[in-house]
Protein backbone atom coordinates (compact mmCIF):
# COMPACT_ATOMS: atom_id res chain seq x y z
CA UNK A 1 0.00 0.00 0.00
CA UNK A 2 1.70 3.16 -1.11
CA UNK A 3 0.83 6.55 0.20
CA UNK A 4 0.36 8.94 -2.68
CA UNK A 5 1.07 12.30 -1.27
CA UNK A 6 2.44 15.20 -3.22
CA UNK A 7 5.40 16.09 -1.09
CA UNK A 8 6.35 19.38 -2.71
CA UNK A 9 2.93 20.99 -2.40
CA UNK A 10 2.64 19.60 1.10
CA UNK A 11 5.86 21.17 2.23
CA UNK A 12 5.08 24.52 0.65
CA UNK A 13 1.71 24.52 2.28
CA UNK A 14 3.22 23.63 5.60
CA UNK A 15 5.67 26.43 5.32
CA UNK A 16 2.95 28.98 4.92
CA UNK A 17 1.08 27.39 7.78
CA UNK A 18 4.18 27.65 9.89
CA UNK A 19 4.25 31.37 9.24
CA UNK A 20 0.53 31.76 9.83
CA UNK A 21 0.60 29.79 13.07
CA UNK A 22 3.66 31.61 14.37
CA UNK A 23 2.01 34.93 13.65
CA UNK A 24 -1.05 33.71 15.52
CA UNK A 25 1.10 32.78 18.51
CA UNK A 26 2.67 36.23 18.46
CA UNK A 27 -0.67 38.00 18.41
CA UNK A 28 -1.93 35.80 21.24
CA UNK A 29 1.13 36.65 23.29
CA UNK A 30 0.61 40.35 22.60
CA UNK A 31 -3.02 40.14 23.66
CA UNK A 32 -1.90 38.56 26.91
CA UNK A 33 0.71 41.24 27.51
CA UNK A 34 -1.38 44.28 26.66
CA UNK A 35 -4.79 44.93 28.04
CA UNK A 36 -6.43 46.73 25.18
CA UNK A 37 -6.50 46.15 21.48
CA UNK A 38 -5.29 49.64 20.62
CA UNK A 39 -1.97 48.89 22.25
CA UNK A 40 -1.74 45.56 20.50
CA UNK A 41 -2.44 47.19 17.15
CA UNK A 42 0.31 49.69 17.80
CA UNK A 43 2.75 47.01 18.82
CA UNK A 44 2.05 44.93 15.76
CA UNK A 45 2.69 47.90 13.56
CA UNK A 46 5.76 48.98 15.47
CA UNK A 47 7.42 45.64 15.86
CA UNK A 48 7.88 45.35 12.21
CA UNK A 49 8.65 48.89 11.40
CA UNK A 50 11.44 50.17 13.47
CA UNK A 51 11.62 53.93 13.74
CA UNK A 52 14.72 54.71 11.80
CA UNK A 53 17.58 55.34 11.89
CA UNK A 54 18.91 55.06 15.40
CA UNK A 55 16.69 52.43 16.93
CA UNK A 56 16.67 48.77 16.28
CA UNK A 57 17.97 48.51 12.83
CA UNK A 58 16.27 45.33 11.95
CA UNK A 59 12.70 44.96 11.03
CA UNK A 60 10.94 42.75 8.65
CA UNK A 61 10.27 45.46 6.10
CA UNK A 62 13.88 46.53 5.90
CA UNK A 63 15.28 43.04 5.52
CA UNK A 64 12.49 41.98 3.30
CA UNK A 65 13.16 44.76 0.80
CA UNK A 66 16.78 43.67 0.49
CA UNK A 67 15.71 40.10 -0.01
CA UNK A 68 13.10 41.24 -2.51
CA UNK A 69 15.43 43.43 -4.56
CA UNK A 70 18.00 40.67 -4.64
CA UNK A 71 15.57 38.07 -5.88
CA UNK A 72 13.38 39.97 -8.28
CA UNK A 73 14.89 41.83 -11.18
CA UNK A 74 12.69 44.84 -10.62
CA UNK A 75 14.44 48.14 -11.20
CA UNK A 76 13.67 51.49 -9.66
CA UNK A 77 10.01 52.49 -9.87
CA UNK A 78 9.38 55.77 -11.63
CA UNK A 79 6.12 56.66 -10.02
CA UNK A 80 3.66 55.58 -7.44
CA UNK A 81 1.56 53.64 -9.92
CA UNK A 82 4.50 51.50 -10.83
CA UNK A 83 5.23 50.97 -7.16
CA UNK A 84 1.68 49.82 -6.60
CA UNK A 85 1.93 47.32 -9.43
CA UNK A 86 5.21 45.92 -8.23
CA UNK A 87 3.91 45.52 -4.70
CA UNK A 88 0.78 43.75 -5.81
CA UNK A 89 2.05 41.60 -8.64
CA UNK A 90 5.58 40.78 -7.60
CA UNK A 91 6.07 41.23 -3.87
CA UNK A 92 2.81 39.85 -2.58
CA UNK A 93 3.08 36.94 -5.00
CA UNK A 94 6.62 36.18 -3.95
CA UNK A 95 6.08 36.26 -0.22
CA UNK A 96 2.50 35.34 0.36
CA UNK A 97 1.55 33.59 -2.84
CA UNK A 98 -1.39 35.87 -3.55
CA UNK A 99 -1.91 38.69 -6.02
CA UNK A 100 -4.07 41.47 -4.71
CA UNK A 101 -5.71 43.84 -7.17
CA UNK A 102 -4.86 47.52 -7.29
CA UNK A 103 -7.92 49.79 -7.37
CA UNK A 104 -9.53 52.97 -6.09
CA UNK A 105 -6.89 55.39 -7.18
CA UNK A 106 -7.39 58.86 -5.82
CA UNK A 107 -7.66 61.62 -8.44
CA UNK A 108 -4.24 62.93 -7.47
CA UNK A 109 -2.75 59.49 -8.01
CA UNK A 110 -1.22 59.39 -4.56
CA UNK A 111 -3.48 56.91 -2.88
CA UNK A 112 -4.74 53.47 -3.84
CA UNK A 113 -6.21 50.30 -2.46
CA UNK A 114 -4.98 46.76 -2.49
CA UNK A 115 -7.86 44.33 -2.47
CA UNK A 116 -7.05 40.89 -1.14
CA UNK A 117 -9.64 38.23 -1.82
CA UNK A 118 -7.98 36.00 0.71
CA UNK A 119 -5.51 36.82 3.43
CA UNK A 120 -3.13 33.98 4.25
CA UNK A 121 -2.40 35.44 7.66
CA UNK A 122 -5.90 34.74 8.80
CA UNK A 123 -6.24 31.10 7.87
CA UNK A 124 -7.78 29.31 10.84
CA UNK A 125 -8.40 32.58 12.64
CA UNK A 126 -11.56 33.91 14.18
CA UNK A 127 -11.68 37.08 16.21
CA UNK A 128 -13.44 36.58 19.53
CA UNK A 129 -16.03 39.22 20.49
CA UNK A 130 -13.88 40.97 23.04
CA UNK A 131 -11.23 41.66 20.44
CA UNK A 132 -13.34 43.12 17.72
CA UNK A 133 -11.13 46.18 17.32
CA UNK A 134 -7.97 44.17 16.91
CA UNK A 135 -6.39 44.74 13.57
CA UNK A 136 -5.00 41.24 13.35
CA UNK A 137 -3.06 41.72 10.18
CA UNK A 138 -1.50 44.99 11.21
CA UNK A 139 1.85 43.36 10.61
CA UNK A 140 1.32 43.84 6.90
CA UNK A 141 1.00 47.59 7.37
CA UNK A 142 4.24 47.76 9.27
CA UNK A 143 6.07 45.65 6.75
CA UNK A 144 4.84 47.69 3.80
CA UNK A 145 5.73 50.95 5.49
CA UNK A 146 9.16 49.70 6.49
CA UNK A 147 9.98 48.28 3.10
CA UNK A 148 8.93 51.41 1.21
CA UNK A 149 10.81 53.65 3.57
CA UNK A 150 13.95 51.76 2.64
CA UNK A 151 13.40 52.85 -0.93
CA UNK A 152 12.95 56.44 0.13
CA UNK A 153 9.18 56.57 0.19
CA UNK A 154 7.14 57.65 3.15
CA UNK A 155 3.71 56.09 2.97
CA UNK A 156 0.76 55.71 5.20
CA UNK A 157 -0.72 52.22 5.26
CA UNK A 158 -3.93 51.19 6.89
CA UNK A 159 -6.70 48.63 6.69
CA UNK A 160 -9.92 49.91 5.20
CA UNK A 161 -11.68 46.56 5.26
CA UNK A 162 -10.89 43.31 7.03
CA UNK A 163 -12.49 39.92 6.45
CA UNK A 164 -11.87 39.10 10.09
CA UNK A 165 -14.18 41.91 11.06
CA UNK A 166 -16.96 40.86 8.79
CA UNK A 167 -16.14 42.61 5.54
CA UNK A 168 -16.22 40.75 2.27
CA UNK A 169 -12.66 41.44 1.31
CA UNK A 170 -9.53 42.74 2.90
CA UNK A 171 -8.65 46.19 1.68
CA UNK A 172 -5.36 47.92 2.42
CA UNK A 173 -5.23 51.62 1.70
CA UNK A 174 -1.83 53.06 0.81
CA UNK A 175 -1.16 56.78 0.61
CA UNK A 176 2.01 58.37 -0.63
CA UNK A 177 3.20 61.07 1.74
CA UNK A 178 6.53 62.17 0.41
CA UNK A 179 9.85 61.13 -0.97
CA UNK A 180 12.49 60.80 1.73
CA UNK A 181 15.60 62.73 0.89
CA UNK A 182 18.73 60.76 1.57
CA UNK A 183 20.81 62.43 4.21
CA UNK A 184 24.20 62.51 2.66
CA UNK A 185 27.09 63.28 4.99
CA UNK A 186 28.38 66.80 4.70
CA UNK A 187 31.80 67.11 3.18
CA UNK A 188 33.91 64.38 1.78
CA UNK A 189 36.84 63.40 3.90
CA UNK B 1 1.95 30.11 0.34
CA UNK B 2 4.32 32.14 2.49
CA UNK B 3 7.97 32.35 1.74
CA UNK B 4 10.60 30.78 3.97
CA UNK B 5 12.40 34.09 4.35
CA UNK B 6 9.23 35.58 5.79
CA UNK B 7 9.16 33.06 8.60
CA UNK B 8 12.80 33.66 9.46
CA UNK B 9 12.21 37.40 9.67
CA UNK B 10 9.10 36.92 11.75
CA UNK B 11 10.92 34.53 14.06
CA UNK B 12 13.66 37.07 14.56
CA UNK B 13 11.16 39.81 15.34
CA UNK B 14 9.28 37.60 17.76
CA UNK B 15 12.52 37.07 19.67
CA UNK B 16 13.23 40.81 19.67
CA UNK B 17 9.77 41.53 20.97
CA UNK B 18 9.85 38.96 23.75
CA UNK B 19 13.31 40.15 24.70
CA UNK B 20 12.17 43.76 24.91
CA UNK B 21 9.01 42.82 26.78
CA UNK B 22 11.05 40.97 29.39
CA UNK B 23 13.58 43.78 29.63
CA UNK B 24 16.31 41.91 27.89
CA UNK B 25 19.56 41.24 29.58
CA UNK B 26 18.62 40.16 33.06
CA UNK B 27 16.05 37.47 32.60
CA UNK B 28 17.02 35.16 29.81
CA UNK B 29 14.99 32.42 31.45
CA UNK B 30 11.57 34.05 31.19
CA UNK B 31 12.26 35.00 27.61
CA UNK B 32 13.06 31.44 26.75
CA UNK B 33 9.99 30.09 28.47
CA UNK B 34 7.73 32.44 26.55
CA UNK B 35 9.34 31.58 23.26
CA UNK B 36 9.18 27.88 24.01
CA UNK B 37 5.49 28.00 24.82
CA UNK B 38 4.77 29.92 21.64
CA UNK B 39 6.62 27.26 19.73
CA UNK B 40 4.63 24.61 21.53
CA UNK B 41 1.29 25.99 20.33
CA UNK B 42 2.57 26.30 16.81
CA UNK B 43 4.03 22.79 16.85
CA UNK B 44 0.72 21.34 17.97
CA UNK B 45 -1.20 23.03 15.20
CA UNK B 46 1.38 22.28 12.56
CA UNK B 47 1.65 18.58 13.27
CA UNK B 48 -2.12 18.21 13.19
CA UNK B 49 -2.29 19.67 9.70
CA UNK B 50 0.69 17.76 8.51
CA UNK B 51 -0.21 14.28 9.67
CA UNK B 52 -3.86 14.38 8.71
CA UNK B 53 -3.44 11.60 6.19
CA UNK B 54 -0.42 9.88 7.64
CA UNK B 55 -0.89 6.27 8.73
CA UNK B 56 -0.44 5.45 12.41
CA UNK B 57 3.10 5.37 13.73
CA UNK B 58 4.49 1.99 14.76
CA UNK B 59 6.34 3.12 17.84
CA UNK B 60 8.23 5.92 19.51
CA UNK B 61 11.25 5.53 17.26
CA UNK B 62 9.01 5.83 14.23
CA UNK B 63 7.65 9.10 15.57
CA UNK B 64 11.15 10.44 16.14
CA UNK B 65 12.23 9.43 12.66
CA UNK B 66 9.22 11.27 11.27
CA UNK B 67 10.22 14.39 13.15
CA UNK B 68 13.78 14.09 11.90
CA UNK B 69 12.88 13.52 8.28
CA UNK B 70 9.48 14.74 7.15
CA UNK B 71 8.78 17.34 9.80
CA UNK B 72 12.25 18.86 9.74
CA UNK B 73 12.29 18.90 5.94
CA UNK B 74 9.00 20.71 5.75
CA UNK B 75 9.90 23.28 8.32
CA UNK B 76 13.61 23.72 7.72
CA UNK B 77 14.09 22.39 4.20
CA UNK B 78 16.53 19.73 5.29
CA UNK B 79 16.60 16.62 7.44
CA UNK B 80 18.19 16.19 10.80
CA UNK B 81 21.76 15.13 10.16
CA UNK B 82 22.12 12.66 12.97
CA UNK B 83 19.74 10.92 15.34
CA UNK B 84 21.04 9.07 18.37
CA UNK B 85 19.19 7.29 21.10
CA UNK B 86 19.83 5.21 24.13
CA UNK B 87 16.66 3.25 23.45
CA UNK B 88 15.44 4.28 26.84
CA UNK B 89 13.55 7.41 25.95
CA UNK B 90 16.38 9.84 25.23
CA UNK B 91 16.99 11.07 21.70
CA UNK B 92 19.56 13.51 20.43
CA UNK B 93 18.85 15.25 17.14
CA UNK B 94 21.82 16.87 15.54
CA UNK B 95 21.49 19.55 12.90
CA UNK B 96 24.84 20.65 11.52
CA UNK B 97 23.49 23.68 9.76
CA UNK B 98 20.44 24.84 11.64
CA UNK B 99 18.49 27.23 9.48
CA UNK B 100 17.63 29.67 12.21
CA UNK B 101 21.24 29.97 13.34
CA UNK B 102 23.01 30.39 10.00
CA UNK B 103 22.22 34.09 9.96
CA UNK B 104 23.53 34.57 13.46
CA UNK B 105 27.13 33.50 13.28
CA UNK B 106 29.46 30.80 12.05
CA UNK B 107 31.26 29.85 15.21
CA UNK B 108 31.37 31.04 18.73
CA UNK B 109 30.38 34.66 18.33
CA UNK B 110 27.03 35.56 19.94
CA UNK B 111 26.89 32.14 21.58
CA UNK B 112 25.08 33.64 24.56
CA UNK B 113 22.21 34.64 22.29
CA UNK B 114 21.82 31.24 20.70
CA UNK B 115 19.44 29.79 23.32
CA UNK B 116 16.83 32.40 22.41
CA UNK B 117 17.00 31.30 18.81
CA UNK B 118 16.52 27.68 19.75
CA UNK B 119 13.71 28.07 22.27
CA UNK B 120 10.95 28.40 19.72
CA UNK B 121 12.09 25.29 17.89
CA UNK B 122 12.33 23.30 21.12
CA UNK B 123 8.71 24.21 21.72
CA UNK B 124 7.87 23.32 18.14
CA UNK B 125 9.23 19.81 18.60
CA UNK B 126 7.60 19.41 22.01
CA UNK B 127 4.27 20.57 20.63
CA UNK B 128 4.50 18.32 17.62
CA UNK B 129 5.31 15.30 19.76
CA UNK B 130 2.59 16.18 22.22
CA UNK B 131 -0.11 16.04 19.58
CA UNK B 132 1.26 12.73 18.39
CA UNK B 133 0.69 11.40 21.87
CA UNK B 134 4.25 11.67 23.09
CA UNK B 135 4.97 13.70 26.19
CA UNK B 136 8.49 15.04 26.31
CA UNK B 137 10.95 17.63 27.47
CA UNK B 138 13.01 19.21 24.74
CA UNK B 139 16.20 21.16 25.28
CA UNK B 140 18.89 22.37 22.95
CA UNK B 141 22.56 22.96 23.16
CA UNK B 142 25.01 24.58 20.85
CA UNK B 143 28.77 24.85 21.01
CA UNK B 144 29.62 26.18 17.56
CA UNK B 145 26.98 27.68 15.30
CA UNK B 146 25.27 26.85 13.10
CA UNK B 147 25.43 23.29 14.37
CA UNK B 148 23.22 22.42 17.30
CA UNK B 149 21.71 19.48 19.13
CA UNK B 150 18.17 19.02 20.33
CA UNK B 151 17.70 16.64 23.18
CA UNK B 152 14.32 14.97 23.57
CA UNK B 153 13.49 13.20 26.81
CA UNK B 154 10.33 11.14 26.57
CA UNK B 155 8.23 11.29 29.70
CA UNK B 156 6.46 8.11 30.58
CA UNK B 157 2.91 9.01 31.49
Amino acid sequence: MSRQSNRTTDSKKMNSELFTLTYGALVTQLCKDYENDEEVNKQLDKILFSLFPSSRGYNIGVRLIEDFLARSSVGRCHDFRETADVIAKVAFKMYLGITPSVTNWSPAGDEFSLILESNPLVDFVELPDNHSTLVYSNLLCGVLRGALEMVQMAVDVRFAQDTLRGDNVTEIRMKFIKRIEENLPVGDE
Amino acid sequence: MADEALFQFLHHEVIQYVNAAENGETENGRCITKLESMGFRVGQGLIERFTKDTPRFKDELDVMKFICKDFWTSVFKKQIDNLRTNHQGIYVLQDNKFRLLTQLSAGKQYLEHAPKYLAFTCGLVRGGLSNLGVKSVVTAEVSAMPACKFQVMIQKM
